[in-house]
C-alpha cells in the first residue's frame, strides 16, 4: 500500500501554518465561499449525511444524521458548540489542530453554520489550552478582519459569530450536556436526557455539539467530496445492519512507553501493533508491550498477548482501530482513538490505581452510583497498591464497575461506564497479576505514605 | 468598597453582548477576576452577581463547581500557578517522581503556595500534552519532556511577583 498523504495534518508543519494568509493561499474558505454561494444548507446537511461521517470525539455517532435531527423550519436562534473540551486521558489531536492549523476546524465550524442554520457558535475551549485558545482568538480576529465572519458575509445574508468560551479544568464538561450547562454558567452536570441538544440544548434553543476534529473532517469532505473520504477506512460490516463504516482519515495519538509519542493520521483501520511499532517508534527501551489502552481511559484496555480468537496467531495487539475493533475484545469502543502503551515493567496495579485516581476525581458528583463507585474503586485499587489487598477486592471491583453507569441504566452520563470499563477489562485480562499482587502484598513504590489529597 | 476595579468590571459588561443569557458570562467573569485578585472573593461573587443580576448563591454555587478556582485569601495562587500532570501518559513516563521532586524543590505539597508567594504547585489531571509527557502547565502555556532539571530551571526563571 502507498505511503499515506495526510490531509487534516497536510499543513501543520508549514511556516505560520495558523495564519489566514497562508490558508487562503493553500485554498482555505474557497470552499465556504463556493457552498455560501451555490448550495443551500440542506445540500450540506445531505452531503455530511451520505459521506458517513461519524463523530470523532468518541462516541462516534453519525454526524450528518445528528443535524437532521434538528427541528424542521424552526424560527431560531439555533447553535453550535464546538466541543474542545479534549480531555480524555492520553488524548491530544484535537490541540494539534487547533493550535496548527485553526482555520481548517473555523472553516468546518462555518460550513456546520451554514447548514443547520446557526447565527451563533459557541467554541468551548478547555482552559488548559492556553496557547490554542490565543491562536484561534487570533484565527477569529483575521476572519472578522476579513469580513468572512460578522453580519452579512460575502454579501449572501449569512451572519455568524464565533464566540471562544473557556473551561475551567473539569473533565466533565467534555460531556455535551454538561458542556451545555457549563456554557450557561452554571455547574457542569449532564442533562437528563431526552431532550437532546438538537431539541432543546444551549439556553433552551436547538443545539448541535460537535468535535474539533470532526469540523475539520466537514471542510475536508466538502472541499474533496464523499468519493475521497470513502475512499479511505473501513466500510460497513455486511453481517450488522447497524454498522456505520469506518470511513474517512483519523488522528491517532500514541502515547506512554513508546520511543515517539506523537499524533498520525491515517485511514481508519491502522491496527494497534502498526500505531505503536511503525508509527510511535515502537515499545521504548526495547521492552515488550503488556497492555494498551485503546482510545482514551474509558475505553479499557488490551491484552497484548491474548489471543484472537478465529485469528490464528493474531493477538488483540492486531485489532483494527476503527469503530467496531476495540469492542471486539472487550474494549468500550473506539474512543478518542488515543493509544497508549504499557511496557511489561510496569504494574497494572499502579495503572489501574491511576485510572482510578482520575474517576474519582473527575466524577461531577451529581449520581450517586458514579460519584461513590469512582471513590471506592479508588480506595481499594489504592489498597491494593500498598501491599493490602483482599482476594475478593478483585471481584468487588467487577462488581462496582459493572453496576455504575448508562449500559446498567444507572447514572446519567456515560462517566461512569468509561469509569467501570478499564476496571473491568484490567482484571478480567491481567487477573493473575492482580492475585499474585494480592497474595504477595508487595507495596508499589509510588505508594506515598498519605495518598494525595486535592 | 468594591472587590472588582472597573476595568475588571468593564471587561465583564462587555462579555454580556455575546451571549444571549447574562448568566453565561459567570465563567468568563470568574476567570477575568480570578486572574487579577489570584482568588475569588465572597465580595467579588456579590459584585460578579450584581453585574450579571444572579444572586451571590447562584454565583458560588457555580463557581465552587470548578476545583480551580481558589475562594479564600489563604489560599491566593501565587506569581504563576505550575500544574505538574499526573495523567496516564504522564505517569507512565515519570510523572509521580516529578512531582515528589517539585514538592520536595518547592517545599510545598500540591495546592499549595511557597513561602516567598512565587508559586502555587498543582498536580494535574491529564492536561493533553501526552506527546511531551511527563508535562508541566505553566499558568496555561505546555512545557513539554519536564526532567527534575528542566523543572529546576523553570522554577528559577519565574518571576518575583505574587502575594
Amino acid at each position: 500500500m502507498a505511503t499515506f498523504e495526510p490531509v487534516l495534518l497536510a499543513r501543520v508543519n508549514k511556516t505560520d501554518s495558523h495564519k489566514l494568509a497562508g490558508y487562503r493561499a493553500d485554498g482555505g474558505y474557497a470552499t465556504f465561499e463556493r457552498v455560501l454561494a451555490d448550495k443551500q444548507p440542506l445540500d450540506v446537511v445531505t452531503q455530511v449525511k451520505d459521506s458517513a461521517l461519524r463523530g470523532r470525539g468518541g462516541a462516534g455517532f453519525p454526524t450528518g444524521l445528528k443535524w437532521t435531527f434538528l427541528p424542521k423550519d424552526h424560527p431560531g436562534p439555533i447553535y453550535l458548540c464546538i466541543n474542545a473540551d479534549e480531555s480524555e486521558p492520553c488524548t491530544y489531536n484535537n490541540r494539534i489542530l487547533m493550535e496548527k492549523d485553526p482555520h481548517q476546524v473555523l472553516e468546518g465550524v462555518m460550513l456546520a453554520c451554514y447548514a443547520i442554520k446557526s447565527q451563533c457558535a459557541y467554541f468551548y475551549l478547555r482552559y488548559e489550552y492556553g496557547d490554542a485558545y490565543r491562536t484561534l482568538q487570533a484565527a477569529v480576529d483575521e476572519l472578522y478582519a476579513a469580513k468572512l465572519l460578522g453580519k452579512n458575509i460575502a454579501g449572501t445574508g449569512f451572519d455568524l459569530d464565533i464566540v471562544l468560551h473557556r473551561g475551567a479544568g473539569a473533565y466533565i464538561c467534555g460531556e455535551e450536556t454538561g458542556l451545555i450547562e457549563s456554557l450557561e454558567g452554571k455547574r457542569g452536570w449532564p442533562r437528563i436526557k431526552p431532550p437532546f441538544p438538537a431539541i432543546e440544548g444551549a439556553f433552551r434553543k436547538p443545539t448541535i455539539v460537535n468535535n474539533v476534529e470532526t469540523l475539520a473532517c466537514v471542510t475536508q469532505i466538502m472541499r474533496r467530496g464523499n468519493d475521497w473520504f470513502k475512499s479511505l477506512g473501513v466500510p460497513p460490516d455486511p453481517k450488522n445492519p447497524r454498522d456505520a463504516g469506518s470511513y474517512g482519515p483519523k488522528l491517532y495519538t500514541i502515547a506512554g512507553h513508546v520511543e515517539t509519542p506523537r499524533c498520525v493520521e491515517l485511514p481508519m483501520g491502522v491496527t494497534c501493533r502498526d500505531l505503536v511499532e511503525k508509527h510511535g517508534g515502537g515499545v521504548w527501551k526495547g521492552r515488550q508491550a503488556k497492555s494498551v489502552n485503546p482510545g482514551g481511559l474509558s475505553m479499557g484496555f488490551l491484552d497484548v498477548t491474548a489471543p484472537l480468537k478465529g485469528a490464528d496467531g493474531l493477538t488483540e495487539y492486531d485489532i483494527p482501530l476503527d469503530f467496531n475493533g476495540p469492542g471486539k475484545v472487550g474494549c468500550l469502543g473506539l474512543g478518542t482513538a488515543a493509544i497508549t502503551v504499557v511496557d511489561d515493567e510496569t504494574s497494572m496495579v499502579d495503572v489501574l490505581h491511576n485510572v482510578c485516581q482520575f474517576f474519582a476525581h473527575e466524577s461531577c458528583g451529581q449520581c450517586t452510583p458514579c460519584r461513590e463507585g469512582t471513590g471506592w474503586m479508588l480506595k481499594i485499587t489504592d489498597r491494593l497498591r500498598r501491599g493490602q489487598g483482599r482476594r475478593e477486592d478483585l471481584d468487588v471491583l467487577v462488581d462496582v464497575a459493572d453496576r455504575i453507569g448508562i449500559m446498567p441504566g444507572t447514572t446519567i452520563c456515560g462517566l461512569a461506564d468509561g469509569a467501570g470499563w478499564p476496571v473491568k477489562t484490567a482484571i478480567r485480562k491481567f487477573r493473575g497479576e492482580f492475585e499474585a499482587a494480592v497474595k504477595s502484598g508487595q507495596r508499589s513504590k509510588h505508594a506515598k505514605a498519605l495518598a494525595m489529597a486535592h | 468598597m468594591s472587590a472588582l476595579s472597573e476595568a475588571t468590571k468593564a471587561a465583564i459588561r462587555d462579555l454580556i453582548p455575546k451571549y444571549p443569557s447574562k448568566q453565561a458570562v459567570t465563567l468568563p467573569a470568574l476567570h477575568l477576576v480570578h486572574d487579577e485578585q489570584r482568588y475569588v472573593s465572597t465580595q467579588a461573587i456579590v459584585e460578579i452577581g450584581e453585574l450579571l443580576d444572579l444572586h451571590p448563591a447562584v454565583v458560588q454555587d457555580t463557581m465552587t463547581f470548578y476545583l480551580f478556582f481558589k475562594d479564600k485569601e489563604a489560599d491566593r495562587l501565587g506569581g504563576d500557578r505550575v500544574w505538574v500532570c499526573r495523567g496516564l501518559a504522564c505517569m507512565l513516563r515519570g510523572a509521580y517522581d516529578l512531582i515528589d521532586h517539585c514538592e520536595h524543590t518547592l517545599g510545598v505539597t500540591c495546592g499549595h503556595r511557597t513561602a516567598d508567594g512565587r508559586v502555587t504547585l498543582e498536580f494535574a489531571e491529564c492536561i493533553g500534552a501526552c506527546d511531551g509527557a511527563p508535562a508541566v502547565l505553566l499558568n496555561d502555556k505546555h512545557v513539554m519532556d519536564v526532567t527534575p532539571e528542566k523543572a529546576d530551571r523553570l522554577f528559577a526563571s519565574l518571576g518575583k511577583a505574587g502575594a
